[in-house]
């Protein structure tokens, strides 16, 4: 921690746009902190959603969510290229099934020329085969979106913050914002679990928590995150594949259940769309899963329950934020904003799909309202746009392993038998500028234990691994948080047999 | 167990197959019917009259690939005792190398049983 | 990168691989290789600390370790090759094996033959598809028995077991040995899983519940295991709606079935059993890939390690064979086939000729339990040419025929074979 808790900014939450921010105010000569509540960034719904950078053709026409998802889209192969995270563009479909939804797909084409999306044509039920064999051969047609990407999106949310700490962003985790404070109308400063930070200037990017911060700031009383919750299943790419991106047709309330290749190849299907009052609550259930089976079916009828691998839930921070635009009737706009009632204030909310793929613009616009509000950033000279990625045992050549491991003799240990994931890059996550200090926080920045055995082989080598790195007991080493560690006891202490 | 119960079904663990034995008692006799093999005979009079079971556990071990070393029973172990067994060996440890078959503690509770180590560490 | 030459390079050291490498040694394969990817041999017989080891070839009753020692040091004394803590990314279809290891960097291993004995995994609670949060607490048993057996730490103190498998069972009593509270096992179906006996020694001698016909409907807790829902199921799995109970606890093992691991089979395009999820095998336990052989629980999944090393002795002894060019490789050979009661038979495939050296062993699995005396039978699709009586058959428990020179003139007449298991009338 460094200015003995003085900061110019402070970002009130670590997601993908909290870390986005730090990354962008990185570059100007400002101190900044980024507070994160969980023990890691990038862990809640950054960490769980459908990993697609949209083209834009969604977002309903003159809202925040379009001009800043269309803005952002064409940002993804310079980002990718400076930050080194997996990013590939191959485009998206939205599949008609049936003659009667072909008439949507034309709604869909007129709303994205007005968004300003370029590259989406019609292709035809025969094309739609070709290019994915597994499709429903009701296929009526589809719109082909070549500018639809998709990525690792905790990925992009460490990388981003990776960056913004190797410019001087100091990160705290496990650090709870409690309340502002305040010199009359203007914020300067903020407390927290673990003390009381100053700054001229706080963000809130809270994400499920961003109506809470604003409230406290007395800002947007009438404002409320409802969590959306989602649930998505994994399936073994070895056992079966989608090629493509594969979006039903929208009804006037979801983007529907999807079936979506990633970035490691596996295919996954989800999400279903469930308001729950729980911000904590990423429980998966019956009723969700035979809802997102029957979602993708309807596209890919030969998909199996059998093929999963993993499932998981995510949280979307939906908001009711009116579009500020003149006109548009429409209530789940992004908030992205410089409030006049308070000073000191940035104020972020309802960032949710396309939250992700919006994170560039919506940092390069929140630099735009700054300088707007007066604030003289300066450039660095030496800020460093580039986050060195660390080897990837699993993506490099034989060859390139052979030098690796003559390096390093820890890469030769290959401790995830599934996706091969070494020693070595484990403990190289364990020391990185956000160093990983749980088994989850291993696995989402290497990949470990996602594959077909789901950790079962991995999960004792990487407790002795973590343990010795930081030198503590196994005992002492969790899952994601200190209230959840793997083991309770020695086998051989009290407690046993009488 | 209740022991006036005269004729019972037990299942016997000689071996993997699980015949499920008749047993009728009659004072210290006990007539054994439906087994698979002449050791569900022995099993069936064991159990009735003194049942034991191979025990398997582990003690702490130093200066070995692992903290703990695997050992087992010579032979079977009475079944009253085993907690009593486990118990006792929670304070035993024992000095890396060790071979497979090793006794570890030559006399367990006076029942005159070895316990023996179940691998080379 | 380094390059290796052997004859035989066989991967896995548990069991199967033990067997399999000592059996081509000794029937006169030079160079044999051993590679295994822990730091030691043994496989998961390591862990398996308990008793029920051997009672088949040694006619003891060992523990893992004991059983994996005779046959680690068997191998080392006739001249097998260990290549440790060393795992294998790549193998080719001409044999050529990619290993890293921390000593070596990355290695090629040519081999004449190559023997696939990885074994099996555990089922894991996505593929049960438990619903529920996803807390620390949940793991395969096999993951707990080797954190309690080897690391030496314990992972809960109040258990729940979803499924009444071998693993499951055995662990109920370890950890109650080491002090636990086994709150209950829970079984999906109306019959055990495991062994019976395991059933006695296990759960019946330490009064742990066994509740059949009940599942998980419910993990509870997010950072770690509070409670697990549980819920009666009827015939068809589905649940009884008012049967749900709370259980409080902190861990929840599953133990709902092996796979075999046959990931690098598939990368080498060896044709595999949908099945068995194993390669399909002849009785030389040669898959259709030539010079690869399977033995053990790549191949399916065994109750018994007895029967595992009778499947690696076996795939040594061929592999060997072949890499002298001594394996019958051009004989007819007929297909067989699963029929009434069985799920399925290995080998799928027979060399009928090699009946007149030896007789052949057909290895099944029952459908559901038939708790009445059976008769299983070998058939062409009409007649029966081999018949054995059973006074039951369980799915827990393999059921096995053997074929004899006797039986030649009648199979050479058959297009195909047919295995199957009927009620018998006493």
């Amino acid at each position: 921690m460094n200015k003995n808790g003085n900061y110019d900014v402070i970002i009130i939450g670590g997601g993908v746009i909290g870390c986005m921010l730090a990354r962008y105010l990185s570059r100007y000569t400002l101190d900044i902190l980024l507070i994160e509540k969980e023990s890691d960034i990038g862990s809640v719904t950054s960490a769980a959603n459908t990993a697609i950078v949209h083209p834009g053709y969604d977002a309903i026409s003159g809202s925040l969510k379009a001009k800043l998802n269309v803005a952002a889209n064409p940002m993804w192969d310079n980002l990718a290229g400076e930050l080194q995270f997996a990013f590939q563009r191959h485009g998206d479909y939205v599949v008609a099934i049936g003659e009667d939804e072909l008439a949507r797909l034309d709604m869909l084409l007129q709303r994205g020329k007005q968004n300003g999306v370029p590259g989406m044509q019609i292709v035809s039920a025969d094309v739609m085969r070709s290019r994915e064999p597994n499709i429903n051969p009701a296929v009526s047609g589809a719109i082909w979106a070549t500018s639809g990407g998709i990525c690792d999106p905790f990925g992009v949310t460490i990388a981003a913050a990776e960056n913004a700490v190797l410019n001087g962003v100091t990160i705290l985790r496990e650090t709870v914002f409690e309340d502002f404070i305040w010199n009359e109308k203007r914020i300067v400063g903020i407390k927290t679990n673990r003390g009381i930070f100053t700054c001229r200037r706080a963000i809130n990017a809270a994400g499920l928590f961003a109506d809470a911060i604003m409230h406290k700031a007395g800002v947007r009383p009438d404002f409320k995150i409802t969590p959306r919750k989602g649930e998505y299943f994994v399936l073994d790419r070895t056992d079966f594949t989608v090629n493509n991106v594969l979006f039903p047709v929208p009804s006037d309330i979801s983007k529907g259940i999807l079936v979506t290749t990633t970035v490691h190849g596996n295919t996954i299907i989800g999400p279903n769309a469930q308001n729950i009052e729980d911000k904590e609550n990423k429980e998966n259930t019956k009723s969700g899963m035979d809802e997102v089976f029957e979602g993708a079916k309807k596209l890919v009828p030969n998909i199996n329950p059998r093929h999963v691998i993993a499932v998981f839930a995510g949280l979307r921070a939906g908001g009711n934020a009116a579009c500020q635009t003149p006109g548009i009737g429409y209530s789940h706009d992004f908030i992205v904003e410089i409030p006049t009632e308070v000073q000191g204030l940035v104020n972020l909310g309802g960032i949710e799909s396309p939250g992700l793929t919006a994170a560039p613009a919506i940092a390069q616009y929140v630099v735009e309202l700054l300088k707007d509000a007066g604030e003289k950033l300066q450039e660095k000279k030496n800020w460093n746009p580039v986050r060195p990625a660390r080897p990837q045992f699993r993506h490099l050549t034989h060859e390139e392993c052979d030098a690796l491991i003559k390096k390093d003799a820890r890469y030769g240990r290959v401790v995830c038998r599934c996706e091969n994931v070494t020693e070595g890059e484990i403990v190289a996550e364990i020391h990185s500028p956000i160093p990983a200090l749980t088994y989850d926080a291993i696995k989402r920045r290497t990949w470990l234990g996602t594959g077909r055995c789901q950790g079962g082989f991995d999960m004792p080598r990487v407790t002795e691994i973590l343990a010795r790195e930081l030198g503590v007991s196994q005992l002492e080493i969790s899952k994601k948080n200190g209230a959840s560690k793997f083991l309770c006891r020695p086998t051989k202490e009290d407690g046993g047999a009488q | 167990m209740d022991m006036n119960l005269q004729n019972q079904q037990i299942i016997c663990v000689a071996c993997p197959k699980g015949c499920r034995l008749n047993i009728q008692r009659d004072g210290d006799q006990v007539l054994v019917s439906n087994q698979g093999c002449k050791r569900g005979v022995e099993y069936a009079n064991g159990e009735m009259k003194d049942p034991r079971r191979m025990v398997a556990t582990t003690v702490r071990i130093q200066g070995g690939r692992h903290p703990l070393l695997p050992v087992y029973t010579a032979t079977p172990f009475p079944k009253a005792r085993i907690k009593d067994l486990l118990a006792s060996l929670r304070s035993v440890q024992v000095q890396a190398p060790v071979k497979e078959g090793q006794v570890i503690l030559e006399n367990a509770l006076d029942t005159g049983i070895p316990i023996l180590a179940s691998r080379d560490m | 990168m380094m390059i290796r030459k052997c004859d035989i390079a066989v991967i896995g050291s548990g069991p199967g691989g033990l067997a399999a490498a000592i059996a081509a040694k000794k029937n006169g394969a030079k160079q044999v290789l051993l590679i295994e990817r822990d730091r030691e041999p043994g496989g998961i017989l390591l862990q398996c600390i308990h008793n029920g080891f051997g009672v088949e070839i040694f006619k003891k009753d060992l523990p893992g370790p004991a059983y994996a020692q005779h046959f680690i040091n068997e191998a080392q004394e006739v001249g097998v090759n260990f290549l440790l803590d060393t795992m294998i990314l790549e193998i080719t279809k001409d044999k050529r094996i990619f290993a890293s290891n921390k000593t070596e960097g990355m290695l090629e291993i040519q081999a004449k033959a190559v023997i696939l004995a990885m074994g099996c995994r555990e089922r894991t609670r996505a593929q049960v598809r438990l619903p529920g949060a996803r807390p620390a607490g949940v793991y395969t048993a096999g993951t707990a028995q080797r954190w309690v057996n080897v690391e030496g730490f314990m992972p809960g103190k109040k258990i729940v077991i979803l499924g009444s498998g071998d693993i499951g069972m055995i662990m109920a009593r370890r950890l109650t040995f080491e002090g636990a509270k086994v709150e209950r096992v829970l079984e999906i179906m109306p019959y055990l899983s495991g062994l019976m006996r395991n059933y006695v020694q296990c759960l019946q001698d330490f009064d742990i519940p066994l509740q059949m016909q009940h599942t998980v409907k419910r993990i509870i807790g997010n950072e770690r295991v509070e409670a697990i829902e549980t819920v009666a199921v009827d015939n068809r799995w589905q649940e009884v709606p008012g049967s749900e109970e709370v259980i409080p606890c902190d861990t929840l093992l599953l133990s709902v079935g092996l796979v075999p691991e046959n990931e690098l089979s598939r990368q080498v395009g060896i044709h595999l059993d949908p099945l068995t999820a194993g390669p399909f095998v002849d009785n030389y336990f040669q898959t259709e890939t030539k010079g690869f052989f399977a033995a053990g629980n790549v191949v399916h999944v065994y109750d018994l390690v007895d029967w595992v090393t009778g499947a690696g002795l076996r795939a040594g002894e061929s592999a060997a064979l072949y890499t002298n060019n001594k394996l019958q490789m051009n004989n007819k050979k007929i297909a067989i086939q699963h029929g009434q009661n069985v799920h399925h038979v290995i080998p799928q495939f027979l060399d009928i000729d090699s009946l007149s050296a030896r007789e052949e062993q057909l290895q099944m699995r029952v459908t559901k339990p038939l708790e009445q005396p059976v008769k299983v039978q070998v058939t062409d699709g009409k007649e029966v040419i081999a018949s054995k009586a059973l006074p039951y058959a369980r799915p827990g428990e393999m059921v096995t025929i053997s074929l004899k020179d006797k039986h030649i003139d009648l199979l050479k007449k058959a297009e195909q074979l047919v295995v199957q298991i009927a009620e018998r009338e006493e």
